[in-house]
């Protein structure tokens, strides 16, 4: 019988990280920007039939970057989740918060308990009454939930997304700002050929109740 | 395992986390009388499908409530209305509500119209062995098909048999007195405003020769729900338009 060898957790941890951290970097990433009525969800996607960017419910969206299956299976999940709460309850008793939190559980879980960590990040957005109860929450692959304000980006360029987005980012600004700015802060982490094609979508301030809606590439320029 | 239940469906889910709707009673209870919801009607017209239904909800001879709503949004481009045990009819719409916007959400795409009504027929044929305790529901669905830029029809019955229909279809207590109404009156090609008075027009007639039928009721302000499905999607008729329709409809009865 062969003894495994000891690994001190600390040690374990790190790797597992290193190794989720590698698979996110190799993806596009993600941006999130408030506006005055609603919040913009932008990434670059060169295919439009596999898309990162969904509705959960009638006021969340979800968005993710990283390995497709694993952030799609997060995305049943969730959608899974927000409709039998609805129907069990009521349909404002689906929240981005408590969706964020399940993510968190889960990742958290993954993360240490799973043969490999999830490669994903991913962000939940929520439209509110008024651009004050709009919510931002971005989970990372160890299940870390962040609340943002204004503007958040995931994936492997998040760091120097968010500073591009700090230095132009302005409160109740209309769409076409926020999609300028997103657009902008993308273009300048894509290095190589320049971006191919856009995938964007908002959660709008409507009196419609599903305020999920993609933006056609018209919308886009 | 997951893997068997088809793609995106949300009864399914239910079914999988024990939260399903019983529509399994033992045999042998006691009776029931609950509230039932009477006359529903669905016809074609020039741009899709125009749906309506009366207001009324009876027990036994007891009028139960006055402004029940029969007719729904299914999604953004179908609708569906009901007749028979109202209690279950709302189970029954929230339930399919549900599942088409979970599947729509899922596969990022809608059902086909065709998609819709099966799935309709299987969760009306999934309470069958509460019919035969006499708690019946019966809907009529329509849905504007994208492909074939068209407003199709289906009528069903209690066993969940589905049919596509041409022209129109009624349900309910008063269905008989509607189709009576419709049949004389009805054309294919009718505008949308002519489509409107005529499914009140029709509603009036019915509650005209049925009880379990509410007319305009014009001192309380309760009219019919009447609703369009075009390629504009599902719209809900506004009450004021309803109204002037309804007024117009009382004074031909006279």
């Amino acid at each position: 019988m062969t003894m495994p060898f000891y690994v001190p957790p600390e040690q374990l941890m790190k790797d597992r990280a290193e190794y989720a951290r590698k698979g996110i970097a190799r993806g596009r990433s993600i941006v999130a920007v408030q506006y005055a009525e609603g919040i913009l969800i932008l990434g670059e996607n060169p295919s439009g039939a596999l898309q990162k960017i969904s509705e959960l419910y009638d006021k969340v969206a979800f968005a993710g970057v990283g390995k497709y299956t694993e952030f799609e299976q997060l995305r049943i999940g969730g959608i899974r989740r927000a409709d039998l709460t609805g129907y069990a309850y009521s349909r404002e008793d689906v929240t981005a918060r408590s969706l964020a939190n399940a993510y968190a559980q889960t990742l958290g879980h993954i993360f240490t308990q799973e043969v490999k960590p999830y490669e994903v990040e991913i962000m939940v957005v929520e439209v509110g009454e008024s651009p004050e109860d709009d919510r931002i929450f971005r989970i990372t692959y160890d299940g870390t939930l962040y609340d943002e304000r204004r503007y958040a980006a995931i994936g492997g360029a998040a760091e120097a997304l968010v500073s591009h987005l700090a230095a132009s980012y302005r409160d109740g600004a209309p769409l076409g700002d926020a999609i300028g700015w997103a657009k902008a802060a993308c273009t300048a982490v894509i290095d190589e050929n320049g971006p191919v094609a856009w995938e964007a979508a908002v959660v709008e301030r409507t009196d419609r109740r599903r305020a999920f809606r993609r933006l056609d590439p018209a919308t886009l320029g | 395992m997951e893997a068997v239940t088809p793609a995106g469906s949300f009864a399914a889910l239910l079914r999988l986390h024990g939260l399903g709707p019983r529509w399994d009673l033992p045999a042998g209870g006691g009776r029931l009388d609950p509230p039932e919801g009477t006359t529903v009607l669905a016809f074609r017209y020039a741009d899709g499908v125009v749906m309506a239904g009366d207001r009324r909800a009876t027990a036994g001879n007891v009028i139960a409530h006055r402004r029940v709503q029969k007719v729904f949004p299914a999604d953004g481009f179908s609708a569906v209305a009901t007749a028979g045990v109202a209690g279950i009819a709302l189970e029954l719409v929230r339930l399919f509500q549900t599942e088409l916007e979970h599947y729509e959400k899922l596969e990022g795409r809608r059902l086909s119209v065709t998609g819709k009504a099966n799935h309709l027929a299987s969760m009306v044929r999934g309470q069958l062995p509460m019919a035969f305790q006499g708690l019946v529901v019966i809907p009529l669905f329509c849905g504007y098909d994208e492909q074939e830029k068209t407003g199709r029809l289906y009528s069903y019955d209690v066993v969940g048999g589905s049919y596509e229909e041409t022209d129109y279809a009624t349900e309910g207590s008063g269905g008989r007195d509607a189709r009576l109404y419709l049949r004389g009156a009805f054309s294919p090609d009718m505008a949308e405003a002519a489509a409107i008075d005529l499914a009140v027009a029709a509603l009036v007639s019915a509650a005209e020769e049925d009880t379990g039928t509410g007319g305009p009721d014009l001192r309380r302000e309760i009219y019919p729900n009447v609703v369009t499905v075009s390629a504009a999607g599902f719209a809900e008729i506004a009450e004021d338009r309803i109204a002037e329709a309804a007024r117009r409809a009382m004074e031909r009865a006279r």
